[in-house]
């Protein structure tokens, strides 16, 4: 099979993307304020603002500066801006994502208040974005895009139709040498037993089991009811979904037919080497999409059924829908319509081609809905309380 | 071969998944995705698109099949062609 090439953005460590963002990243709560005032001020320079950063500890500490360090890597960032409350957290994420060789500073608001950082960084940021503006897309292949997929809203025709694309995709381009990731580890509940079955060796087979097992007994522990309504959803329900057992099945459809996975990444770790890799997630979208783009993928397939209409800022979602009626009624949010799948009129291994010809020209630079609507859900994972 | 109003994952399946509009009284056919079975059921009820049709009577503590694998018990009884959902399918797990 040949690889089919595009045009992207190798950066300074060779990864490639397909974005060539400048980011104004806070690393805290607080600092949000600066970055948007930076954002505003600057053309072509994006505020990433979000809820946390102030006294996490623990693991869920290391887990957002995992996810802050690994947003600012991301090959589809060219550049970066970092602004924290105090100098000592913020230089930690600059240094972490200087390793990549990408250009990114650091201010800290103490000791110069508001005005006077967003002076400072807003100059910054002027010379990234005329700096960023004049990189050059070059030729790149396929097996260099670091995919993640992840459903939402599903319904039954998630399972029929659209799930099974994406994962005639991932067969296809893990085929080609290339990445990709699943995740959604409470979402696998009815079918985990296949996914197991898809281990590449019993080593991650059982690692696999382990934190699938972690993360029902966390749902043991905390549950008041069958979670009927948060898992399934509302919107799972409305569309035909049943039980998780159900949904779950249908989910697993995106993991393809001939494809192992080799390993499993805590949330927002980068993969590594290349191959199918399962991620412990959250199956709640912004959230999951988030800690992948932080793990470094470059572009997400979403199938869904009842119409999620997640993005991300930085990683472009590529949304399919085999249900005829969310692809008539919420057409602005669909790039492909796979509703033909129902009637018999095509097939998923054509499909999987639609999909493949959307994630190339996504890669060669075209907005997918989500972008072009501005959906930019940054949302950290927050494991526990703050001290 | 006229379009099916339902489709099956598995040949094993116990209920079909309507991909039209299904209404009171009709005649409805499946397809097998992964196999041969053309079943064929009259629907007891409205299913709407994208919700299961019972293909079998179920009693109370049966297991409904679906992929080919279980996804759930039923909690109050079922006859063929009735609507399947919250109402009567309830998961295992949580």
């Amino acid at each position: 099979m040949s690889i089919p090439s595009f045009k992207g953005y190798r950066r300074e460590n060779g990864r490639v993307g397909i974005r060539n963002h400048v980011i104004i990243l806070p690393v805290d709560d607080i600092s949000n304020a600066a970055c948007e005032a930076v954002a505003n001020q600057i053309k072509g320079a994006m505020a990433l603002p979000h809820a946390y950063g102030r006294l996490q500890f623990g693991e869920d500490l290391e887990l957002f500066f995992r996810t802050m360090i690994g947003t600012g890597s991301n090959p589809n960032v060219a550049a970066c801006v970092v602004i924290g409350i105090e100098p000592g957290w913020t230089r930690r994420i600059v240094e972490g994502i200087a390793k990549t060789g990408k250009p990114v500073e650091g201010f800290s608001i103490e000791r110069y208040g508001d005005l006077q950082t967003v002076a400072m960084a807003a100059r910054k940021a002027k010379e990234l974005v005329q700096w960023a503006s004049e990189l050059q897309r070059q030729d790149c292949t396929l097996d260099e895009v670091y995919i993640s997929v992840k459903c939402g809203e599903s319904d039954t025709t998630t399972g029929l139709g659209s799930c099974p694309t994406v994962g005639n995709v991932v067969d296809k381009t893990i085929a080609m040498g290339g990445t990709a990731s699943f995740g959604e580890t409470s979402e696998l509940t009815g079918g985990e037993h296949i996914v197991k079955g898809k281990a590449a060796n019993a080593e991650v087979a059982e690692a696999f089991m382990q934190i699938w097992n972690d993360y029902n007994d966390f749902i043991l522990k905390e549950k008041t009811d069958d979670l009927s309504e948060s898992q399934p959803t509302k919107g799972n329900i409305r569309g035909g979904l049943t039980t998780i057992e159900e949904k779950a099945l249908g989910n697993i459809e995106k993991l393809g037919k001939r494809t192992k996975f080799i390993g499993c990444l805590k949330p927002a770790e980068a993969p590594g080497g290349k191959g199918l890799w399962f991620m412990d997630t959250s199956s709640a979208a912004a959230e999951a999409v988030t800690l992948w783009a932080a793990s470094g993928a470059v572009v997400h397939l979403f199938p869904t059924g009842q119409g999620n209409i997640i993005g991300n800022p930085i990683e472009p979602v590529i949304k399919l829908s085999a249900n005829p009626l969310t692809c008539s009624t919420m057409s602005e949010h669909i790039d492909l319509d796979v509703s033909a799948i129902l009637r018999g009129e095509l097939t998923i291994d054509q499909a999987g081609d639609q999909l493949l010809e959307i994630v190339l020209r996504t890669c060669n630079g075209r907005l997918t809905a989500a972008e072009a609507l501005g959906h930019r859900e940054f949302v950290l994972t927050k494991l526990y309380r703050s001290a | 071969m006229n379009t099916p109003e339902f489709l099956l994952h598995d040949d094993k399946d116990t209920v079909g998944v309507a991909v039209v509009d299904i209404k009171a009284g009709q005649q409805v056919t499946g397809r097998s995705l992964h196999g041969d079975a053309r079943p064929k059921v009259k629907a007891l009820m409205d299913i709407p698109l994208g919700h299961k049709i019972a293909l079998c009577a179920f009693k109370p503590g049966d297991t409904v099949i679906k992929y080919g694998v279980d996804i759930g018990k039923v909690v109050a009884p079922v006859k063929a062609g009735e609507h399947v959902h919250v109402h009567n399918l309830k998961t295992k797990r949580w």
